[in-house]
């Protein structure tokens, strides 16, 4: 069975929790216990009705202010397929939480409420999407029962949306649009009756027919090690293996591959899956990986294949998102960690810093402040074995580590 | 539907990535193991994970006095079996040396002691991180909880200042005297979970089966009667056939009415159930927020 990753944008105000709980609700995948504990929350609030919001805020503090502050992870399934959403928050303030939730999504659902059609936080919700290349955004206009299901409404903001996508979309991306009624259910599981103008697909039949292709595994081969393993038992004394997870690619029993930094080179002699031997490993397993020859390797060096080999960067140019309060500067040092790697990096330049709540370019800004994203040179203390996001986004992204604190203060895609 | 292959492997992936993470950025850690079926699944995924070797941490148990005997059993088992390294505290120790009260009443149970109990093995085997098998579908405030999720040195989890998870990278990176709680199964579901344990044939104790048990009624759960459980005159023990969800203790772990036998009928009753699994867990009954704030200070 496969797993899609959707990640959610929207504020309460625009029902984002209410369609994630209608999804929920309508696949019945809550349970009575669940529900009649929604029951009691929503009539401790008050509400005349369920709100299917309280059950993604999980948090005492969300439930007291009404708002999404963290990323809550939802599961449901259908019979074809998991599905794991990560319920974000949308508020400027909580950007790097958005872009936690937004990391690990090949789908990007962007809610609208039809009467305000689009506002600031719409484009930055798309902004966030293409900077993370997804390649699948569904927008979906919201509340339509409140402007009478109007068509002309549903119209323009489809219209109004298209300027956005001309100016910060790419090539690749797919926008889909979908008028709902989350609330009552309209268009996200069942199709709606009250707006007999709409022929395309609900939210979910439009997510029960999106097809990914294994994309990954197209791209070359790359293989950082995570762990050496070598038994003590003498049964397996000259066993010598190397674990990690594929990023991207394929490799085979037999395939001539070249370990990064040393360049020594060397044939997989085996790959296990498991407790299991295969030929061929693709598509992001965990494996353990033997040599023919006994050379060095170890914990964050690197398997490609040996016509597969891949630019080892010392200066990198990146756009990051900066996650913390203290502020970053030209000159400050930070760990930064590739996949399981980390190297010392020293920031060279700060380039273009972007204004979140406009997209404008902030004049004369050559700091970064929270949740501020922009461009970013750094000097890395050894070379790193990471592609260009853009050709291969899994092997193109990493994290800024502060030392003094340990907190992960940003994470960046790289672009060259 | 055909049941052949239901388990998505991305999951198996997922779990041993993270379990090799843990052991290559770690010096000391340990699997907290309770016996239960998600302890169970991340046993047999750090076997797989390390591979021929055997697995690199011990499991650490706490024994609140109170659990089922046949989980102790299967414990002891699945110890031989696996070769595994296992340590057990006790929170009837954590008792005798005044740490804590025992909780008094007909819903008294060890359930919140044993964090104190947990906090002083970490402190005494110096463990930096712990390995659990808590899964994010269970409760909406493990909705919120990270792969990685640091705890200070009180054990406290700070959910307002939880480090970002960006993409797969895992930053496990620490000042002494804090840890880390690791939950490689996070995106697993209950039926997920069942899957795998019939996929890879994996042995659970028996009273996640149908068994003849006495129990009790209360608050509109079966409760199963045991020496640990106080209860008044009116409340008369029976006898009927029941299986547990979830394994917790006896005092705060529910049974449901089932014929289940063989895990086929489990999962088939799991599709078919209208409460959720920690709908039979007394202890997340207390309040809305009794998982939030049992697991700021220090819980599983």
């Amino acid at each position: 069975m496969d797993i899609l990753r959707i990640t959610t944008a929207g504020s309460v105000d625009d029902g984002k929790s209410t369609l994630i709980g209608r999804l929920l609700y309508d696949t019945n995948s809550i349970t009575k216990d669940k529900l009649e504990a929604l029951e009691a929350a929503s009539k401790r609030k008050g509400l005349n009705f369920t709100d299917l919001s309280l059950l993604t805020d999980g948090l005492i503090a969300e439930r007291e202010q009404g708002i999404t502050i963290d990323v809550a992870y939802i599961y449901f399934s259908t019979p074809s397929r998991k599905y794991i959403i990560a319920d974000s928050p949308g508020h400027a303030e909580y950007t790097r939480n958005m872009i936690t939730g937004a990391s690990t999504a090949s789908v990007f659902i962007i809610l609208i409420d039809a009467r305000q059609g689009i506002t600031e936080q719409t484009r930055r919700h798309f902004y966030i999407a293409s900077l993370l290349r997804i390649k699948e955004v569904i927008v979906c206009i919201n509340k339509m029962d409140l402007v009478d299901y109007t068509e002309t409404i549903y119209d323009k903001v489809q219209n109004d949306f298209q300027d956005i996508i001309d100016k910060i979309g790419f090539d690749e991306q797919q926008v889909h649009f979908i008028p709902v009624a989350a609330k009552d259910g309209d268009n996200v599981v069942y199709p709606s009756q009250a707006m007999e103008w709409y022929n395309g697909p609900s939210l979910l039949e439009y997510l029960e027919a999106l097809s990914f292709e294994k994309e990954t595994a197209q791209l070359p081969a790359r293989f950082p090690v995570q762990y050496v393993i070598r038994p003590q038992e003498d049964k397996y004394h000259d066993f010598r293996g190397y674990a990690g997870r594929l990023v991207s690619g394929s490799l085979k029993e037999g395939d001539e591959v070249m370990v990064l930094p040393s360049q020594r080179s060397s044939k997989i002699k085996s790959i296990v899956r498991g407790e299991t031997y295969v030929k061929e490993t693709a598509g992001n397993e965990s494996v353990i990986i033997t040599l023919d020859d006994d050379i060095d390797v170890s914990r964050g060096n690197m398997l490609v294949k040996a016509t597969e080999n891949i630019d080892q960067l010392v200066t990198i140019k990146a756009t990051i998102c900066w996650m913390t309060d203290a502020i970053l500067t030209t000159g400050k040092m930070y760990l930064l960690q590739h996949g399981i790697n980390r190297i010392k990096v020293k920031v060279t330049a700060v380039g273009a810093v972007l204004d979140i709540r406009t997209l404008e370019t902030a004049q004369g800004k050559h700091r970064f402040e929270l949740n501020d994203i922009g461009e970013i040179t750094l000097k890395a203390a050894s070379p790193l074995f990471a592609d260009i996001y853009e050709h291969n986004p899994a092997n193109g992204n990493f994290i800024l580590i502060d030392e003094f604190s340990n907190n992960t203060v940003a994470v960046g895609i790289i672009k060259g | 539907m055909s049941r052949d292959k239901i388990f998505p492997e991305e999951l198996e992936h997922e779990a041993i990535y993270i379990l090799r993470e843990v052991a290559a950025q770690f010096e000391r850690p340990a699997i907290l193991f309770s016996g239960g079926k998600d302890s169970i699944s991340l046993v047999r995924l750090a076997q797989k994970a390390f591979y021929p070797s055997r697995i690199p941490f011990p499991l650490l148990h706490i024994d609140t006095g109170h659990n089922f005997p046949e989980t102790i059993e299967f414990r002891d088992w699945l110890v031989k079996e696996t070769g595994a390294e296992l340590i057990v505290r006790y929170v009837q120790d954590t008792i005798d040396d005044g740490k804590v009260q025992e909780e008094t009443g007909k819903y008294a149970s060890r359930n919140i002691l044993q964090t104190v109990t947990l906090l002083d093995a970490i402190e005494e085997f110096k463990f930096d991180a712990c390995i659990g098998g808590a899964r994010r579908d269970e409760e909406k405030a493990r909705a919120k909880e990270r792969i990685f999720s640091v705890r200070d040195e009180f054990g406290q989890w700070n959910v307002k200042k939880q480090r970002p998870e960006l993409f797969n990278i895992l930053n496990g990176k620490i000042n002494p005297g804090e840890h880390v709680r690791v939950f490689p199964i996070s995106n697993w579901t209950e039926l997920d979970v069942w899957n795998y344990i019939r996929e890879e044939e994996l042995d659970i104790p028996s009273i996640y089966f149908a068994h003849q048990r006495k129990i009790i009624e209360r608050d509109g759960l079966y409760w199963p009667h045991s020496d640990y459980l106080n209860i008044s005159a009116d409340e008369i023990p029976f006898t009927e056939t029941v299986r547990f969800r979830t394994v917790g203790d006896m005092t705060c772990t529910a049974a449901v009415l089932s014929q289940a036998d063989k895990i086929d009928n489990i999962i088939d009753e799991i599709l078919a159930a209208t409460i959720s699994e920690r709908g039979a867990r007394i202890d997340d009954k207390r309040s809305e927020a009794a998982m939030e704030k049992r697991k700021k200070e220090g819980y599983f």
